[in-house]
């Protein structure tokens, strides 16, 4: 916009707000009456929807599934769609950061005197794109379950390894076989065939970030799931 | 042969030249009476009418706050304003109800980590309406989040962030960014096995970031081990530092709306000035 495209503005919007209504009580009513929407909506979604609390925090469980409030599922399910370790940081920090500064730096790109959005193709369709982009993530965080089953068959002295990686949220994030999700981390189905045990065991006490460490977990507990986790080539 | 001097184009006058608006009218009923009865006998309601008004007065005298309210209650919202203008306010409600019910939620919630949860379950089966309290503020902060969203995508829509309103958009994003710390510290408070392990997940993202990310992650960890410093950081960072900033944003926020003047929605044109706007 330059100088003489300002002015305009200025001169257009003054004539038009010396149109317009107070705004109290005008806008100040609409605005009441949407604050008592909302009340109302908060106080229904009280009632119905309730605040269950789950079991107790304990970081020693086998059981728990990591999942975020809904509103940060598409930051999560970021992950899922870009896998590779040394390209996680795009994911967790490179696109989110990109984005908020896209966002913050918008009147300062964007500097158009055109006002209505028929008229602005690039800005409309890059909403529709992000809309589209977030919702998608969001529901497939939203109905990415973490199951509880591993349909393998394994030796007898694996069982016990195997019922604790079934219970361990791990399937949140890995898949062995046909269960679990495909990601944010690596495919477990053969990994014994790519890591010795010990290596196992230190990634499972100091594991690749966003994965929590399983320090904690008790020791015949841990030594079962690692022995489980080497058998799988 | 002598100059012409050129007609002049209003639209090529300098902004500084314009005439500047008149300070917004007084409705009727709040209009100074111009002719006070005579009568000797002052009724009880008359003598606290003027005992309201030299209050009024008095306070008015010191603070100058009527010349401001007046400003703010009774500017003019330009015509063509509609129901999507109600999100902003109605999003900045979400967030007193927000801290209302906060407020009730942190007169029982004991943030020790030991006891973090029994506190919890106290909220939820003992004290009166405590459930309902806490299910307000856990699903407030859903409701506030669409809203918020919902009232950004309006605000694009409109090109609402264009001349003279960058510096509020910029403003209004810094208040997005402070609602996803309310949502990502306030999940990890009833210390249940979901809000804890997402929360591990959640620090540890911040973890993978280059140069700052481990020391942003053990700033929110309190160390490098999720321990029993944690869970009083995240509620200080909760109720007290987070909520504070998003307080004085939304002042700055209204501060600018109230100065800049409501938009217009992009449809509406006043083809020229004093002459009767029409759709274009």
């Amino acid at each position: 916009m330059d100088a003489r495209q300002k002015e305009q503005y200025l001169r257009e919007y003054s004539a038009l707000k010396a149109k317009g209504k107070p705004f109290f009580p005008y806008a100040v009513g609409k605005d009441s009456l949407m604050a008592c929407i909302v009340l109302i909506v908060i106080i229904f979604m009280s009632l119905i929807l309730g605040a269950e609390l789950g079991p107790k925090a304990d970081p020693t469980t086998t059981s728990y599934v990591p999942r975020p409030e809904w509103y940060f599922f598409f930051l999560f399910e970021l992950l899922r769609v870009i896998k590779p370790p040394e390209l996680v940081f795009v994911a967790t920090l490179g696109i989110p950061n990109i984005a908020i500064a896209l966002l913050v730096l918008l009147p300062f790109y964007d500097r158009g005197p055109e006002r209505r959005p028929e008229r602005r193709p690039i800005a409309m369709t890059a909403m529709a794109l992000t809309i589209v982009a977030m919702t998608y993530l969001t529901l497939l965080g939203a109905f990415a379950g973490s199951p509880t089953e591993i349909d393998m068959e394994v030796p007898e002295q694996y069982v016990y390894g195997k019922e604790i990686a079934a219970n361990s949220g791990c399937l949140g994030c890995h898949k062995f076989g046909e269960n679990g999700n495909d990601g944010p981390g690596p495919n477990l189905t053969t990994i014994g065939a790519r890591l010795p045990k010990q290596a196992i065991e230190r990634t499972l006490d100091n594991p690749t970030a966003p994965m929590p460490s399983f320090r904690d977990l008790p020791p015949e507990q841990k030594e079962a799931l690692v022995n489980f986790l080497a058998y799988l080539r | 042969m002598p100059k012409m001097p050129k007609p002049s184009n209003p639209l090529h006058k300098k902004v500084s030249d314009l005439p500047k608006p008149p300070m917004p009218p007084l409705p009727p009923s709040l209009r100074p009476n111009p002719k006070p009865k005579e009568r000797s006998e002052v009724t009880v309601g008359e003598a606290a009418a003027a005992g309201g008004t030299s209050v009024v007065a008095w306070i008015d005298e010191r603070t100058s706050g009527s010349g401001f309210l007046r400003g703010f209650l009774f500017r003019k919202v330009p015509k063509g304003v509609n129901w999507w203008y109600t999100l902003g306010s109605a999003t900045m409600f979400a967030f007193i109800a927000q801290a209302f019910t906060g407020v009730f939620l942190a007169m029982y919630y004991d943030p020790n980590p030991t006891v973090a949860y029994e506190s919890m379950r106290h909220i939820n089966n003992e004290v009166f309406l405590g459930e309902f309290v806490h299910g307000m503020h856990k699903w407030g902060a859903t409701v506030m989040t669409v809203l918020l969203f919902v009232h950004m995508a309006r605000t694009f829509v409109f090109g609402a962030y264009k001349y003279p309103r960058e510096l509020n958009w910029v403003v209004g994003v810094l208040l997005l960014m402070m609602t996803m710390m309310m949502g990502f510290t306030g999940y990890l408070l009833p210390f249940d096995q979901r809000s804890f392990w997402a929360t591990i997940v959640g620090v540890n993202l911040n973890g993978t970031g280059p140069m700052i990310g481990p020391y942003l992650a053990d700033f929110l960890r309190g160390g490098a081990e999720f321990g029993s410093t944690t869970l009083p950081r995240f509620y200080a960072i909760h109720m007290m530092l987070v909520p504070g900033l998003i307080a004085a944003l939304i002042g700055i926020h209204l501060y600018l709306v109230a100065k800049l003047g409501t938009t217009a929605p992009p449809w509406v044109k006043a083809e020229i000035p004093g002459q009767d706007e029409k759709r274009v």
